[in-house]
Order: C-alpha cells, then sequence, then structure tokens
C-alpha cells in the first residue's frame, strides 16, 4: 500500500471530504487547484526545496540512539525533526503553505495552535514572507505554554485567545474556522495538521513528506539498504506520522502511532464529522465532541486526521494510547541516556517503545523525533515538583 | 410535492407579504415551547430551531452562548425532538444542526425522528452541496425539506445547483462571516438576494447578519425574507421570557408588513 493522492472528493477510504461552511466551500476548491498546480510546478518544488535547505536546516539528520537502545533492549534510530527551525517538523508545512498564500495572492494567514509550535512556525513563515499572522490558541494552552505566546508575539504575530468550550486545541481550529468565514478573501487559513477539509489532509501531509522520504533514504544507507521493523510517531492531528510514515508506507515496516490515552480517538473508533472531514472522533452517545485530555497540549485534540483513520481501518497502521505517567518517565529517559530533551508529544513515541518492550526487542524502530522539549521544561517542573 | 415549509413561506408570498423565519435555541429555558408558541403568534412564518452542537463553526457569541447554556442544562437532540412532538406551535419548525448530530444518530434516523417530531425542514451548514447527497436521500424519503445554504462567495454556476437541491426554501448568507447581529446590513445581503432571485423559483430568504427590522425591511426588498437569529436568542439570554421575545419578532412582522 501507498499513501497516495486521495479520491477527488477528498477521500481516503470511508473518511475525510469537505464538510464546511457554504461560505468556505470555494476556498477549498481553489486551495485543491492551486495546491495540485503548486505541487506539479518544479519551479514551486525547487523553491520549497531551497527554503527548506537554506532556512529550516534540511534534511535533518538521522541519529543512532545507543544507550536509550541498550535501556530499552532494541535498536532506536531518531529522525531529528527537532533539530529543524523553529524547534519542530512544523515548519516544513508552514513554509509550503506560505509559499502556496504568497502564489495564490493571499496577504494575511490564519491558524491555530496547540502547543504553540505551529503558531510559532506559522509567525515565522509570516514573517519571512512578510504576511499578516493571526493565531488562535486555546486561553489553557496560553496559559501553559507562555513561551511560545511570547515568540509568536516578537515574531509579529497576533495572538488571540480561544475563550470557548475546553480552550484547547478543538477551540483554536474552531476560532480559526470562524475567522476564515470572516476574511477567506485575502487570508489562507495555515491549518496546523493533516486534518480539516480537503486538500488539507492531503497537502500538509505532501509538505512533511520529506521526512518520510529522508529517513528512507537514511535507513537504507544505515541499515544496507533494508528498512526499520518499525516506524513510530506520536498522533494528534497526526501530521508529523503522516509524514515519515508516508515513506515507508510501501514496506514491511511497521507503522505505530502512539496516541494520548485521554485523546485516543483510533481507540475509540467512532466515526464522526467535525473540523471540515469524517474520522475517528471522540464524542458523547449524540454525538457532541468530546474533550481531549492529554499532558501535551499538541495532542489535546479529539479527532485525528482521515488519512489515519483509512490507515487504522484497513489494517496498514496501529494507533496504540500511552498514558501520561508513561510520557513523563519516557520524556525523563531520553534526557538521561541521549542528552536530547524531547518535546512532550514526541515522548509519546518513545513511551511505546517502553510500554511495548517485549514485542520490540532486539528490533529496530525509527523515531520521529518530531519536536524538542524547550517549550516544555517550564511545565515539566512542576510536573516533577522541581 | 410541496412540504410544509415552502407551503408556508409561498403562502406569505403570494399573499404579497414577506417572510419572517425567527431561530430559536432549542431548549433553552423551561418556556422554551411556550416562546415557540408566542413567537408563532407574532406572526412568524416558520421557526427555526437550533440543536445545540458542542463546535459551532458557523456561529457567533451569541448563538454558542446559548447552545452552551442549553447543553449543560442536559438538552439532547432527543430531548427537543420529545419535547416538539406533543407542541402545538402552530407554524411549521425546521431544525438546524450540524452534521455530526445527523451522522451520529444515523441520516435515515435522524430524518425520521424530526419527521415523527412533526418537524419539516432541516438545516445542516456544515453539509454544502459536494457532501449532501446522502443526507439528502434521507430527508427526502423521510419527507424533511433540507435547505441549503447559498454564500457571496459562490460563482455564479453554483447558485444554480445549490437552488436545485434546495428544498423549503433557499438561505442566502447575507455575509461573510458567522451569526451575530451587526450595526448596518452588509451590500453583500442584498446582492446575495438578487443572484438567487435570478436563478431559482423557490423561495429566497436572507439569513445571518439581519439583526434589525430594518436591516430586515432592507434585504426584503429583494429576498423574500429573512431569518433572525442572534436578535430573537439574545433576548432568550435576557430572561425576556416567551412574551418579551415575541415582542421583538412582532417588530420585525410589522416592519417587514408596512414596508
Amino acid at each position: 500500500m501507498t499513501m497516495a493522492e486521495p479520491t477527488a472528493s477528498g477521500r481516503f477510504g470511508d473518511f475525510g471530504g469537505m464538510y464546511v461552511p457554504e461560505t468556505l466551500v470555494p476556498a477549498c476548491q481553489e486551495l485543491d487547484r492551486a495546491f495540485r498546480d503548486a505541487w506539479g510546478d518544479p519551479a514551486f518544488r525547487e523553491e520549497l526545496d531551497h527554503l527548506l535547505r537554506t532556512y529550516a536546516g534540511r534534511p535533518s539528520p538521522l541519529t543512532e540512539c545507543h544507550r536509550l537502545g541498550e535501556e530499552l533492549g532494541c535498536r532506536i534510530l531518531f529522525k531529528r525533526e527537532d533539530l529543524n527551525h523553529t524547534g519542530s517538523h512544523k515548519i516544513n508545512n508552514v513554509l509550503g503553505q506560505a509559499l502556496l498564500a504568497k502564489r495564490m495572492g493571499k496577504t494575511r494567514i490564519v491558524a491555530e495552535t496547540g502547543a504553540g509550535q505551529h503558531g510559532v512556525a506559522s509567525a515565522t513563515a509570516a514573517a519571512l514572507f512578510g504576511m499578516e499572522c493571526v493565531v488562535y490558541m486555546g486561553t489553557v494552552d496560553i496559559e501553559r505554554q507562555k513561551l511560545n505566546v511570547f515568540r509568536m508575539q516578537l515574531l509579529g504575530a497576533e495572538v488571540r485567545a480561544a475563550e470557548t468550550g475546553s480552550q484547547t486545541l478543538k477551540d483554536a481550529v474552531n476560532e480559526a474556522m470562524r475567522y476564515w468565514v470572516s476574511a477567506v478573501e485575502d487570508t489562507h487559513y495555515c491549518l496546523g495538521s493533516v486534518m480539516g477539509p480537503h486538500p488539507y489532509p492531503w497537502m500538509v501531509r505532501e509538505f512533511h513528506r520529506v521526512i518520510g522520504d529522508e529517513s528512507r533514504e537514511q535507513c537504507a544507507e544505515l541499515l544496507d539498504g533494508g528498512v526499520p521493523d518499525y516506524v513510530v510517531a506520536c498522533v494528534g492531528g497526526g501530521s508529523n506520522a503522516a509524514g515519515i510514515f508516508a515513506g515507508f508506507a510501501d514496506t514491511e515496516a511497521q507503522l505505530i502511532g502512539a496516541e494520548p490515552a485521554g485523546g485516543a480517538a483510533v481507540g475509540r473508533a467512532v466515526p464522526g464529522i467535525v473540523h471540515g472531514s469524517k474520522s475517528y472522533l471522540m464524542q458523547d452517545e449524540w454525538g457532541q465532541v468530546l474533550e481531549a485530555e492529554s499532558i501535551s497540549a499538541g495532542l489535546d485534540y479529539p479527532g485525528i486526521g482521515p488519512e489515519h483513520a483509512h490507515l487504522a481501518a484497513s489494517g496498514r497502521a496501529r494507533y496504540e494510547p500511552v498514558t501520561d505517567a508513561e510520557v513523563v518517565e519516557a520524556f525523563q529517559l531520553c534526557s538521561r541516556t541521549e542528552g536530547i530533551i524531547p518535546a512532550l508529544e514526541s515522548a509519546h513515541a518513545l513511551a511505546w517503545i517502553a510500554k511495548m518492550r517485549d514485542e520490540v526487542a532486539g528490533k529496530t524502530i525509527l523515531v520521529n523525533m518530531s519536536g524538542r522539549g524547550d517549550k516544555d521544561v517550564n511545565q515539566m517542573m512542576d510536573v516533577l515538583g522541581s | 410535492m410541496t412540504g410544509a415549509v415552502e407551503t408556508a413561506l409561498r403562502a406569505r408570498i403570494d399573499a404579497g407579504g414577506k417572510c419572517l423565519v425567527p431561530y430559536i435555541t432549542g431548549g433553552l429555558g423551561d418556556d422554551w415551547l411556550d416562546t415557540l408558541r408566542a413567537v408563532a403568534a407574532a406572526g412568524a412564518d416558520v421557526i427555526e430551531i437550533g440543536m445545540p452542537f458542542s463546535d459551532p463553526v458557523m456561529d457567533g457569541p451569541t448563538i454558542q452562548e446559548a447552545n452552551d447554556r442549553a447543553l449543560d442544562a442536559g438538552v439532547t437532540p432527543q430531548t427537543i425532538l420529545d419535547d416538539l412532538r406533543h407542541a402545538d406551535i402552530g407554524v411549521p419548525t425546521a431544525v438546524m444542526t450540524y452534521g455530526n448530530i445527523a451522522y451520529h444518530m444515523g441520516f435515515e434516523r435522524f430524518a425520521n425522528s424530526l419527521a415523527a417530531a412533526g418537524v419539516s425542514g432541516c438545516i445542516l451548514p456544515d453539509i454544502p452541496l459536494e457532501e449532501v447527497g446522502e443526507w439528502a436521500a434521507a430527508a427526502d424519503e423521510a419527507g424533511v425539506e433540507t435547505v441549503m445554504l447559498a454564500a457571496p462567495t459562490a460563482p455564479d454556476e453554483r447558485l444554480p445547483l445549490i437552488a436545485e437541491r434546495a428544498r423549503g426554501f433557499v438561505y442566502g448568507v447575507g455575509l461573510l462571516g458567522i451569526t451575530g447581529v451587526r450595526s448596518a446590513l452588509a451590500a453583500s445581503a442584498v446582492e446575495i438576494a438578487g443572484r438567487l432571485k435570478g436563478v431559482t423559483d423557490k423561495p429566497v430568504l436572507v439569513g445571518v447578519g439581519v439583526g434589525t427590522p430594518e436591516q430586515a425591511v432592507e434585504v426584503s426588498q429583494v429576498s423574500d425574507g429573512v431569518v433572525v437569529g442572534s436578535a430573537v436568542v439574545q433576548r432568550m439570554l435576557d430572561h425576556a421570557g416567551p412574551e418579551g421575545v415575541a415582542a421583538l419578532v412582532g417588530e420585525f412582522r410589522a416592519a417587514l408588513d408596512e414596508a
């Protein structure tokens, strides 16, 4: 199986689609045309590639983690997205979308953010391209990620609080969509994950495919042309996982998405429609969307990208939960053994390995180290009572 | 076959009048059924009943707050439909909710539940033309009229397709934005009304950003009438009671009748 283009109606199997208010349909259709055109245009690809190399710092290295591997009884390779400019994989997508927005003649971008990584990346791209930037962030997340709020402001973005509902990522998406409905003519919605209406799940995955493509080559070099036994990534909406899975979907490698136990959309396997697509969604008996609960603001989302729902339903990828306590443990273990402080999001992937150490004993595991943990240090000081 | 919503609207139009469709948040307040009856008596032709959803992306602060209050009070799709089943309101009703409420219950079951509760129409603002097929088939089968929205951003060739699929009426979105009262009517309200009138014989009502009797009169010079949401719901949030809410609806009725 490969991770290919969705159907003309934006579907991956039974999932996906374009469930947006009528006002936004023409904008989504325009975006679909513009992305298709740009992605097939060598000049666009070259410009983006140039930015990724000279601005974002790609290719990101592959690091073999000997001490962590020894500790967990397996061979562990990190794809170092934490070393990208702005500290996470998010920059891949925003550079692509900002370049596309510019090509479409838009002058402003609006974005949602959970942990702040996508917001910071969006603010960065907007600064680079001289565009206005509005970022919606849940009030609860603004509190737990103060540093990123200030970074966005330094970068010239306007951070607006999403004060409705659970005041986290889901509500920031609602507010960003409402803003887009009002400003659709000159504003591009720079969605931060492989979710939302078509073409976003496909487009965002393609902008992150570089993670998987680079990893495939780097693994081949290290593993005598082979592929790892497992490819593991954390999953909220699922953008870093989609990017790295895209490089290995057509191989024998097992694909694993580590979900926060309090936000396990696939674990509950109930399909629903929210934020523009049909996918698995945490909801009550009446279809009201439930609030996710995770130690990591970036994974605090009750849904998952539609292509992940398809990969789960078709059996190509497994999505399994890890608890906050397991994540905190993995966060510390990685810091201590590798000198790498992982983002709490990325620590979910490590927590899965630790939890499944019997299954993965002696295997080679590629982990998407999707972001660095600097932003989480304050929060962890509280959690660990230091 | 023409449904109850379209029939009621056509009766008003054929008599030379302009249609008035107020929006009431379902289950908001113990006296909400009294509010429905009072609003009907005050001159509503059809009443839109909001079925609260946790993530209403088309709605502004007023309707969001009404949603949250109703949900906090334990309102569910079932409690609303149970209430309606025994209510004699006097005019046809149309439920407005979001796609997931219908999808989660199952499109067929949801459509049948609406019909069984005496609800004539349904509006799902996040199920656009491209996605409406499966729902529309279930609704048609159950005899529920699916109202379609048409926005100012739609290119010309899209409007006839929307109007063709619409039952009950075509809902022109008055502005680029979410529900809520604005200080003035957007130019786009009159414009979308005119564009729709040019492509369909079905009733064309404009809502979103129509918040005062003056604005209703202004847009109704071109449209067949208006949907008034946030202004009405604000009265409910202010605990105006059935008479207080009906008084506002009466003001809209009077203004439209005098124009």
